[in-house]
C-alpha cells in the first residue's frame, strides 16, 4: 500500500516541470505588471502606477461591466439548459432523436470557434431578414452564442454527477408516491447541486474569457473586455494589460481556492455521515 | 429501474422537457451550419449583408436559383488553401502529440498521489486553465520576445551571446498552443488513470514484470480510453485556432482559422469564409463522430453497470 504512493524521480521531475511550465508564464505576468518602465520586460523599478491607469481607463472599465453582465446572463440560461439536458442525457438515455442530441450536446466543446462563430452570425442575419429579429447585433446575439457554448459544459458536468449517485433515492421516493416533478427537485436537484454551481462558475469563465465567437456575435456598440485585450495586445506589450491580467489571476485563484476548499469539506462531512449510518445500520 | 418505467408511462411531460434544450441546439447549433453551407454558394456583393441571395423570384412566377461553386473551385484551385489545411491539420497533430507526451507523466503522477495531496495537485494543474485562455496567450509574448525574459536569462547567465529568435515563428507557435491546451489533455488521462487498480501493477511486480513491461502491458492499454478523449479535445478544436497563431505565430504560420477570419473581417468576403469553413467541418466531421460515438459508447458502458 505504502509504496503505491511513491512516484518515481522521473514522475516527479516531470510532474515539477509541467508545474514550471504552467506557472512561470503567469508568474511573469504579475510581476512585470509592477515594474516602473513602459516597456513591460526591461525592469525599471517597483510601481502600481499601471494600476491606477487602469482603473482610470474607461474603455476597459465599460468593457468589464458589459462582459460581467453577459456572463451572468449566460451563465444562468447555460446552467438552466444545461442541467435539463445533463438529467435528459443521464435519465432517458434512449429516445427518438437521442443520438443527435448527444452529438449536439459534445460538438459544441470541440468544434473551433471561428465556426461556431461565423455559422452563428450567419443565422442571425438569416433570421433578421425573414422576420426582423434580432435586429442588430449585441447583446442578445453575444448571449445566445455563449449561453450555447456553456451548456455543453454544463450538461457533461451533471451528467457525469448523475451516472455518479444511484438512482435508488429516486426510485425509493417514488415508491413513496412523489410525483416526478417533485423527485426532480427534491431529491435530483440537491444533489446535483454542487455539479450546478461548478457549472455556473466553468461558464462565467468560459463566457468571461470568449474572443473567437464574441467577435463574429457582437455590434458597433458592444465591445467585450476580451476583444478590448485583443486590440491592445495584437499592436504589442502593454503594462495596462499586465496589470489586468494580475487582478484576473488573484481573483479566479482565490475563487477556485475557496471553492475546493468549501468542495472536499461538504465532501468529508458527506463521507463522514454515510459511515456513521452504515454503523448505525449494521449495529442495528 | 422503476424510474425508467416512470418516465415512459409520463411521455408527454417526458417530451416536454426534451424538448427545450433539444430545440435550442436545433436552432442555434445545427442550422446555422446548413445556412453556411448555403451562403458558401453565394457571391461577394456590396451590400447588406454583403452577398448575392441564391434564390430570386422573377416576373411570371419564375424561381430563378443561382448557385455559386466559384468559392470552392477556388479553394479547390489554389495551392495557398490546399497547404493552409494541410499545415493547420499537421500543427494539430504534433500539439496532440506533445501535450500527449508531456501531459501523460504528470496526469499518472497525479494519480498516483497519495488522495490527500492528489486534490491539491490536481487544482494547481487547473488553475491556469480557469484564468483567461488570452492573457496566457499574452503572457507568453512578454517571455518570448526579443528582449523578454528568457533571452534575458540566458544572455545574464551567458549561454548566448546574441538574442536567440524564439518569437513570431513555428517555434513559439507550438510552444504556445502545447501550453494552452494541456490542461485539456491532462483532465481525461487523469480521470481514467486514477480508477485504475493499484492492485494490478502490485501483481505484475510480484509475478516478475519490470516497471516498464508493467507500464506498457497494464496501465496503458487501460487508459487508452483517456488517451483517446485527451487528444480528441486537443486536436479538433487546435485545428481551427485562429488566437494562438495570430499572436504568436510567424508572418508564414498557415492556420485555417487564421484564413478564415482574414476573408471574413479584412476582407469582407462572407460567401469565401463560409466555403472555407464548410470545408473546414468535412475535414472536423470524421474525428467529430469518432468522439461522439465514443463518448456514447463508454456513457452506455457506465449505465449498464
Amino acid at each position: 500500500m505504502t509504496n503505491q504512493h511513491k512516484l518515481s524521480p522521473f514522475l516527479k521531475t516531470m510532474l515539477l516541470l509541467g508545474l514550471l511550465f504552467l506557472y512561470i508564464p503567469i508568474v511573469s505576468l504579475v510581476v512585470y505588471s509592477f515594474n516602473d518602465s513602459k516597456l513591460v520586460t526591461v525592469w525599471g523599478g517597483f510601481s502600481t502606477k499601471w494600476y491606477a491607469s487602469l482603473f482610470q481607463n474607461e474603455q476597459i472599465i465599460s468593457a468589464v461591466e458589459l462582459s460581467v453582465q453577459i456572463a451572468l446572463a449566460s451563465a444562468t440560461a447555460a446552467v438552466t439548459l444545461g442541467t435539463i439536458a445533463g438529467f435528459v442525457l443521464a435519465r432517458f438515455k434512449r429516445f427518438p432523436g437521442s443520438s443527435l442530441f448527444a452529438g449536439m450536446m459534445t460538438a459544441p466543446m470541440v468544434m473551433p470557434e471561428v465556426i461556431t462563430g461565423l455559422s452563428m452570425l450567419l443565422l442571425f442575419i438569416s433570421m433578421q431578414q425573414l422576420i426582423g429579429v434580432p435586429a442588430e447585433r449585441g447583446f442578445f446575439t453575444i448571449w445566445v452564442g455563449h449561453t450555447t457554448l456553456c451548456m455543453a459544459y454544463v450538461a457533461v458536468v451533471v451528467r457525469s454527477r448523475l451516472l455518479e449517485i444511484d438512482q435508488s433515492l429516486e426510485d425509493a421516493a417514488m415508491d413513496l408516491g412523489a410525483r416526478p416533478l417533485k423527485i426532480f427537485f427534491v431529491i435530483t436537484l440537491p444533489l446535483v447541486a454542487q455539479a450546478i454551481a461548478s457549472g455556473f462558475l466553468l461558464s462565467v469563465t468560459l463566457s468571461l474569457d470568449d474572443l473567437v465567437m464574441t467577435a463574429f456575435l457582437s455590434g458597433p456598440g458592444s465591445t467585450t473586455l476580451p476583444q478590448v485585450i485583443f486590440s491592445k495586445v495584437r499592436l504589442g506589450l502593454n503594462p495596462e494589460i499586465n496589470a489586468l491580467a494580475s487582478i484576473t489571476v488573484l481573483v479566479v485563484g482565490v475563487l477556485v481556492i475557496v471553492a475546493n476548499y468549501l468542495m472536499l469539506n461538504s465532501q468529508r462531512k458527506r463521507e463522514r455521515a454515510m459511515a456513521a449510518a452504515m454503523r448505525e445500520s449494521s449495529a442495528g | 429501474m422503476n424510474i425508467q418505467r416512470l418516465f415512459k408511462r409520463l411521455k408527454p411531460g417526458r417530451g416536454a422537457v426534451i424538448s427545450v434544450p433539444y430545440f435550442w441546439l436545433l436552432l442555434f447549433f445545427l442550422v446555422p451550419f446548413f445556412i453556411v453551407l448555403k451562403i458558401s454558394f453565394a457571391e461577394q456583393d456590396l451590400a447588406i449583408p454583403p452577398f448575392t441571395s441564391l434564390m430570386n423570384l422573377e416576373e411570371g412566377g419564375l424561381l430563378h436559383l443561382t448557385l455559386n461553386l466559384g468559392n470552392f473551385d477556388f479553394i479547390l484551385s489554389d495551392d495557398f488553401y490546399a497547404k493552409t489545411y494541410l499545415s493547420s491539420l499537421q500543427t494539430a497533430l504534433f500539439t496532440t502529440l506533445m501535450c500527449l507526451l508531456l501531459g501523460y507523466p504528470i496526469a499518472y503522477a497525479i494519480a498516483r498521489t497519495d488522495p490527500a495531496r492528489r486534490n491539491v495537485l490536481l487544482m494547481l494543474v487547473m488553475l491556469p486553465f480557469w484564468t483567461s485562455f488570452l492573457l496566457r496567450v499574452y503572457a507568453w509574448m512578454g517571455l518570448l520576445n526579443e528582449n523578454g525574459l528568457i533571452n534575458s536569462f540566458l544572455l545574464a547567465i551567458g549561454v548566448i551571446n546574441e538574442p536567440l529568435m524564439l518569437f513570431h515563428n513555428d517555434f513559439s507557435l507550438y510552444l504556445v498552443m502545447v501550453y494552452a491546451y494541456l490542461p485539456f489533455m491532462i483532465l481525461p488521462l487523469f480521470s481514467h488513470l486514477v480508477k485504475m487498480d493499484g492492485r494490478l501493477l502490485e501483481a505484475a511486480s510480484d509475478l516478475g514484470a519490470g516497471p516498464i513491461k508493467a507500464f506498457f502491458t497494464i496501465t496503458l492499454p487501460l487508459s487508452k480510453n483517456g488517451i483517446i478523449a485527451g487528444s480528441m479535445m486537443v486536436f479538433i478544436p487546435a485545428v481551427g485556432e485562429f488566437v494562438i497563431p495570430e499572436l504568436v505565430g510567424g508572418p508564414d504560420t498557415l492556420m485555417i482559422g487564421k484564413v478564415l477570419w482574414n476573408e471574413f473581417f479584412d476582407n469582407n468576403n462572407w460567401p469565401m469564409a463560409a466555403a472555407v469553413a464548410t470545408v473546414m467541418v468535412l475535414l472536423l466531421i470524421v474525428p467529430i463522430a469518432f468522439l461522439h460515438r465514443f463518448e456514447t459508447r463508454q456513457l452506455e458502458g457506465k449505465g449498464n453497470d
